[in-house]
């Protein structure tokens, strides 16, 4: 039993994870969601903003993290609308263009908002620091169009936009480096810059110290972030269906750690004592 | 079922992706090749759109035709030029200009990168690191637990790390402790990584059985 589990076949574990997310995708369970303190900390923050204040979200993944950040996006989106802020939508990504265009757009058309009164895409630029400090010193320098090409000057919501000094809080969605490697070290230590991040699972854990030291405001981790700010918004979406079908792959992967260690060190135990005698 | 034939190209590419999960084979070559292709090339054209002509080729097109003042002409080509030693590197004989750009980039990126680092990695985490301790007194218990647990935490990792002391006796000790805070660290990193990947499979699951076949709403 023991020597048949330390040579099962990988694609038997695939098979069960498979399992595992099918089966209550199918039939729409739904486990209770708890909000964290740190996702919590970037609703109340944004909560606490006055009408027409700016928000600035950067969209910065690609299509291989839409999964976890996209939900995420939508919630802190769909928030700052129906406060009446203003957004500003911008990458760091060059895949992360066109994503965070069609999303803001998506959301924007579910309420009575203007692109150019409301929001804003501005797109990507090349050269993460150079974009950064300059957009500290004057957004336009940088991006003198939007990412549709209409100039910056034209959208009456950028009127009074010149820089940081003028953006209630920066959203940095981000899979890769650019929060604890651009966007803290910019924007938050070159301008104080308010920033909140709600970044994918694997770079989550890096981010904490940041949250300690308040060089950032709130953390959303992964698709559970998503999950959460979907119920501190109200309004159920990917992220609260996608998290029952997430604990039960955890309780899976649980159980197989415990299943895989103590197989490897039964049979361990047994080739020692083989030795001895 | 879906029938939008994006939806179906996307079904298919998907399907390619996990036969992985069997074993490697053709389609799922097909897929990744495709994937690569896509990224690359989008990655290229937005940057010549977003990069090089409102940077580079329009600043220049400016000063030529008289909508800009010629003195902008030279300003840009000063950059634009030393980019373009870049392209050194494929002539042999030229190669060693590529070391102007890269000196240029290295020297910028680490005037830019290195006070900043040292604030933000370094003096700030020490601050929050001790900070707690300045205002013990109005920390509630569980609070000033988790300061100690941080400190002491802090001090074995980087105990661990100090390799000009050989790890025996109280440094020894100090530093299985350590091992322990990174084993820790790692647990939470392995933990967050599965939600992740977790994610991902979800998303497409929900997909397939969603958007594609239309099972699930």
């Amino acid at each position: 039993m023991i020597e048949k589990l330390m040579s099962l076949d990988r694609r038997y574990v695939f098979a069960l994870v498979g399992l595992a997310v099918i089966i209550p995708t199918l039939l729409m369970i739904r486990f209770p969601i708890y909000v964290s303190q740190p996702t919590q900390n970037i609703y109340d923050f944004i909560e606490g903003l006055s009408e027409g204040e700016v928000v600035m979200i950067a969209f910065d993944y690609g299509p291989s993290s839409l999964a976890e950040l996209n939900p995420m996006a939508i919630a802190v989106l769909r928030h700052c609308f129906r406060k009446r802020l203003r957004v500003i939508g911008m990458t760091l990504w060059p895949v992360g263009a066109t994503l965070g265009d069609t999303l803001m757009r998506e959301v924007a058309h579910e309420f009575d908002t203007t692109e150019g009164e409301d929001y804003v895409y501005l797109g990507y630029r090349p050269g993460v620091t150079n974009v950064l400090l300059q957009m500290g010193e004057d957004i336009s320098a940088v991006f003198a169009e939007d990412y549709s090409g209409t100039p910056i000057s034209e959208h009456p919501m950028m009127a009074d936009v010149k820089n940081y000094n003028d953006i209630a809080l920066v959203v940095d969605l981000a899979a890769g480096a650019s929060v604890e490697g651009a966007w803290i070290p910019y924007t938050y230590t070159g301008y104080k810059q308010k920033i909140a991040a709600g970044v994918t699972g694997v770079i989550v854990s890096q981010l904490y110290p940041y949250l300690q030291t308040g060089q950032l405001v709130g953390l959303m981790p992964g698709l559970l972030g998503a999950a959460e700010y979907e119920k501190l918004i109200e309004q159920p979406g990917k992220g609260t269906a996608g998290m029952s079908a997430q604990s039960i792959v955890h309780l899976l992967v649980i159980v197989l750690v415990i299943v895989g260690n103590v197989a490897y060190f039964t049979t361990r135990r047994r080739e020692q004592n083989a030795e001895v005698y | 079922m879906s029938t939008d034939i994006g939806v179906w190209i996307a079904a298919f590419l998907t399907l390619c992706i996990f036969s992985f999960l069997y074993k490697d084979n053709p389609f799922y070559k097909f897929a990744e090749h495709l994937f690569v292709g896509v990224s690359v090339g989008y990655g290229i054209v937005l940057t010549i759109h977003q990069g090089i002509i409102p940077f580079a080729w329009q600043p220049l097109k400016n000063s030529i035709t008289g909508e800009a003042p010629l003195w902008r002409f030279f300003v840009t080509l000063i950059p634009v030029g030393v980019g373009f030693l870049f392209f050194s590197r494929l002539m042999p004989r030229y190669s060693w200009l590529i070391r102007y750009p890269i000196a240029i980039l290295i020297g910028m990126g680490a005037g830019f990168a290195i006070p900043r680092a040292m604030e933000t990695s370094i003096f700030e985490q020490m601050n929050g690191t001790l900070r707690p301790f300045g205002v013990i007194n109005s920390l509630s218990a569980g609070e000033i637990i988790g300061a100690v647990l941080m400190l002491i935490g802090v001090v074995c990792t980087l105990t661990y790390f100090f390799f000009s002391v050989e790890h025996k006796g109280i440094v020894g000790g100090i530093s299985k402790l350590g091992i322990i805070f990174l084993m820790i660290g790692f647990g939470s990193a392995f933990g967050n990584t599965v939600m992740g990947r977790v994610s991902l499979l979800i998303q497409r699951v929900d997909f397939l059985l969603g958007d594609w076949l239309g099972i699930v709403g």
